[in-house]
């Protein structure tokens, strides 16, 4: 049995009683790192000796709270100060960054070890994590499949029990999608809960950073640790702190569920369909109720992501220009040459489709049709849940229509692709909080997860409720075999 | 064929705010490059804008300036192109709802007034600076993200004399609002100018030409000048002019073609998802006014009725602030208005031309002007001598009056004093004795000058002339 997989509370116990070192936890990460990583291939980069170097001195120091000397990852869209990061692009191949991001510098105000960088899409566009452009991730629970994207690397690293726990970001999913694809679980917050300051943008609009942990309680205190109103960030909001822990009475007799039909119709495979229906059964089980109802703009979620992403990533790209930093081009000829050559080479595939796709809809003559439109579609949708959330407390649904597919087999189809979030971008669209959960596993031995949505800045009702439903199951007790 | 000149202008002004519109840094000019600068105006990844309140006040402050009806709601929109000058690749800007809108400035050409309309007033963020070194070009940001407002004129100017009446009247405007220096030298004042002709009568403007590289007020007008006049020739021999780019060549005074533009340059302008839109109560735009200062053309009518002074004194004393303000102070101190005013217009901004000086970095204080000014006003001192003790208090500083005891510099009027100069004067120039009695009366002057010389300045002139008429009657 490894350290991780206890929960915080018991790893902080067991510092308490001196049965375990802060060094022996960086260590257990280390070690675990690797014994797996040349398999699932999760991290980047690695900070081993200052990681270690914190240690000692966080032992010696003494504990300070829940989150003091437990290892971490980072997703390497996520800016920190000195430790390379690259969004997983060539064209931050050579970056280090000059300053941390605001996440970073509350994980080290509440003692967190950084370990390393987490591997992802490149600049988190995909569903697979194989568009990183230096190495794709494998899902421990079957190295044949993929985990999911765009954080795959910080979903599979905590699957496969190598950081208890790490941040990802979730501009369309890709938090809730990957912790669905590894059997773990992933909070996308509500837009504006934690500071994007240092997220290295793609959709600004959309852009989350959340935790992605082994179960809910645990993921509720990191979150604690991550929220709050920024300074740095004019779209951070200004709400009361709360604890989202203290909320997890695993009481929720009388909650009102609303469960969408589009989430369970066509497109959704028969045993997520099955494995959600049983979750709902267990939440019967628990005092709540549902009923169907309908969010009928979802079927227009994936365009309208689809235009507004890559019209704001068309916009957040352009910097990366070879004139400051990051990789620029040899022998150009003049300045337009420079340009041209560097964003040819330093960009991905599937990066200069949606810089094209964007840029197209941001033009003249195309903007009311394709920007202004997919706006207009971004209320009706926002609409949708704010009807639901009027009658119902939280909306349940599965994650991802499929379980994990396999390393390949989608890449060049990338409308298929782009269909694998259909049940994740609404709530990125509305701005409103979802949690992914472990519920089942489908016959291929692959896990499935359960998608918890609730209302704007209403957390700690989501994360009672998965928290309610995780304590009445099984399914996160299981660890994939590597 | 009689031709209509249509002239519309866009200025750019910094706004001097201490810090950036986007950023903690410093927004002082003068810094060594790259020095006021921090990740968020180096456009590093991951970095977000966060807003200068006082930034959209002084937008406002201008706007309500120049009679601009200000928005209630504004908001940012990304500017998207590439240029090593501009970090993001995009430039924050407003798109469709600028701060202010439909304002008007007053400029008077020719004793006639005239209103210019202005179309708009947005805020935006000024970009780095290029310096071209061979091979390389060298990027400076500690320009980028300082507040800049853009006004836009109606094309309601109708000649180059106008564009700088109004220039100079929306630069005394907005300096006397304290928000920007206007300097064009350092950057924080920056035209363009759009020209276009139609033929007397015709209601639809013509191709209009657009003018950048116009470094001061006076370039504004020459460049429109020599445009006006290409635009004719081509015109009248039955050409066409092409919708471009021509830059004012300073040393030939013509305008070169920069680059002919090929429908309207795409933007892709969008709505800043990183910041939120401001909303401007009527509890803020009220603050905002009552901090705006009596404005130039109202000081004018003031200084004509309460200080009688003619119209012409009146605007070119208040076209500067500064000036305005050290004269005012100079009046109150005990200066006749008229004598100050006449000192203000003259000896003092010729010293500051041929020094290259600034009011504030002389010693010139409007208590030792007035001080000089009565001086002079009781006879105490002459004019040739006031332009001594004048040259000691804005060079030196101290009180006029003790300069003048010090230095012995009290006009003579005492006519037994004077009488042996002026006898002294005659017995050394005969001739003039004579050229005076056969009626030439300039033989006067000649005297006076030789006796002024002789005082060191110090006869009183008046006195010399009357008595030089008795002595020589007397010979």
């Amino acid at each position: 049995m490894s350290l991780f997989d206890h929960k915080l509370t018991e790893i902080q116990s067991m510092i308490d009683k001196k049965e375990v070192s802060i060094p022996d936890l960086v260590d257990e990460s280390f070690k675990r790192i690797a014994a797996v990583d040349g398999d699932v291939k999760a991290f980047l980069a690695l900070d081993e000796e200052r990681a270690r170097k914190q240690a000692e001195e966080a032992q010696g120091a003494g504990k300070t709270g829940i989150l003091s000397g437990i290892p971490i990852g980072i997703k390497d869209n996520i800016v920190t100060k000195g430790l390379r990061t690259t969004a997983a692009s060539q064209i931050l191949h050579n970056f280090d960054p000059i300053y941390d991001a605001t996440v970073v510098n509350k994980l080290r105000e509440a003692g967190t070890i950084t370990v390393g960088k987490l591997n992802m899409d490149e600049f988190a566009m995909g569903s697979s994590t194989e568009n990183s452009s230096f190495q794709k991730t494998r899902n421990p629970w079957n190295l044949a499949h993929v985990p999911g994207g765009s954080s795959g690397g910080s979903a599979a690293a905590v699957a496969a029990g190598e950081v208890p726990f790490s941040l990802g970001s979730d501009t369309g999913g890709s938090i809730r999608q990957p912790a669905s694809f590894c059997g773990v679980v992933g909070m996308k917050p509500t837009y504006g809960r934690v500071s994007r300051f240092g997220l290295i943008a793609f959709a600004s609009s959309l852009d989350q950073i959340g935790p992605i942990t082994r179960n809910v309680e645990d993921n509720a205190h990191l979150l604690e640790a991550l929220a709050g109103v920024d300074p740095y960030d004019s779209t951070s909001a200004n709400v009361p702190a709360e604890s989202f822990a203290a909320g997890l009475t695993g009481d929720i007799k009388g909650l009102r569920i609303a469960v969408p039909k589009e989430y369970l119709g066509e497109g959704v495979s028969e045993e997520v369909r099955q494995s959600v229906l049983a979750a709902l059964k267990v939440l019967e089980g628990l005092g709540a109720t549902w009923e169907e109802v309908s969010l009928p703009h979802s079927k227009y979620g994936v365009a309208t992501y689809y235009l507004l992403a890559s019209s704001e990533a068309s916009s957040n790209l352009a910097r990366f220009d070879g004139i400051r930093y990051g990789y620029r081009a040899e022998g150009a000829e003049n300045l337009i040459d420079l340009y041209k050559k560097t964003r040819a080479e330093g960009f991905g595939d599937e990066v200069k489709r949606r810089i094209m796709l964007g840029t197209f809809a941001l033009s003249s003559g195309y903007y009311d049709a394709y920007y202004k439109k997919a706006q207009q579609v971004r209320t009706l949708i926002k609409k949708d849940f704010e009807d639901v959330f009027a009658s119902y407390d939280v909306i349940i649904g599965p994650t991802t229509p499929t379980p994990a597919f396999k390393i390949g087999e989608i890449i060049d189809d990338p409308l298929t692709m782009y269909a694998n979030d259909i049940l994740t971008i609404p709530v990125n669209l509305a701005g409103v909080p979802g949690i992914s959960v472990p519920c089942g596993f489908a016959e291929n031995g692959l896990p499935l997860g359960l998608q918890i949505i609730g209302r704007h800045f209403d957390e700690k009702n989501v994360y009672r409720v998965a928290h309610a439903y995780e304590q009445a199951t099984d399914f996160h007790k299981e660890k994939p075999k590597l | 064929m009689q031709f209509e000149t249509v002239i519309g202008l866009e200025v750019h002004v910094e706004l001097k705010t201490n810090s950036k519109i986007f950023s903690s840094a410093p927004a002082h000019f003068g810094a060594e490059p790259n020095t006021n600068t921090t990740v968020i105006d180096l456009g590093y990844p991951g970095v977000l804008p966060v807003m200068n309140e006082k930034a959209v006040e002084f937008a406002m402050k201008a706007a309500m300036a120049i009679n601009c009806e200000i928005a209630e709601e504004t908001k940012w929109d990304r500017k998207n192109y590439f240029y090593p000058d501009n970090p993001k690749a995009y430039q924050i800007s407003q798109y469709d709802k600028p701060v202010g809108e439909n304002g008007w400035v007053e400029i008077e050409v020719n004793g006639e007034t005239k209103r210019i309309g202005i179309t708009r007033l947005h805020l935006e963020e000024d970009a780095g600076k290029l310096t071209h070194a061979g091979k390389h070009s060298l990027c400076d940001y500690n320009r980028q993200g300082t507040p800049l407002v853009e006004i836009v004129s109606e094309p309601d100017i109708r000649t180059p004399e106008e564009a700088y009446a109004f220039l100079e009247k929306l630069k005394a405007i907005i300096q006397y609002t304290e928000v920007s220096d206007c300097k064009m030298e350092e950057g924080s004042l920056r035209c363009d100018a759009n020209i276009s002709l139609r033929p007397v009568g015709q209601k639809e403007f013509g191709t209009k030409t657009e003018l950048k590289n116009l470094n001061s007020f006076n370039f504004v007008r020459k460049g429109l000048e020599y445009e006006e006049k290409r635009q004719a020739d081509v015109l009248s021999s039955g050409g066409t002019i092409d919708q471009e780019t021509r830059r004012f060549d300073e040393a030939t005074g013509k305008t070169l073609l920069m680059r002919v533009k090929e429908g309207s340059d795409d933007y892709r302008y969008f709505p800043e998802p990183d910041l939120l839109s401001v909303i401007i109560d009527d509890e803020w735009k009220e603050r905002v006014r009552a901090s705006i200062p009596e404005l130039p053309d109202a000081r004018k009518k003031r200084y004509m009725e309460e200080l009688g002074l003619p119209a012409h004194d009146a605007k070119i004393l208040t076209m500067s602030k500064d000036i305005a303000d050290f004269f005012e102070a100079t009046v109150a101190a005990g200066a006749a208005a008229k004598l100050a005013s006449n000192w203000m217009m003259g000896e003092v901004p010729a010293y500051l031309n041929a020094e290259s000086k600034e009011l504030a970095q002389t010693k010139l204080t409007p208590e030792n002007l007035a001080g000089m000014i009565k001086l002079l006003e009781e006879g105490t001192i002459s004019s040739k001598i006031a332009k001594t003790v004048f040259k000691e208090i804005i060079e030196n500083g101290g009180d006029a009056e003790a300069i003048v005891k010090e230095k012995g510099l009290v006009q003579i009027s005492d006519e037994s004093a004077l009488l042996k100069f002026v006898n002294d004067a005659l017995d050394a120039n005969p001739q003039s004795i004579a050229d005076f009695k056969e009626g030439k009366k300039k033989a006067i002057g000649f005297l006076v000058g030789q006796i002024m010389k002789a005082s060191k300045g110090q006869a009183n002139p008046q006195a010399i002339n009357k008595l030089l008429v008795e002595e020589i009657q007397k010979r």
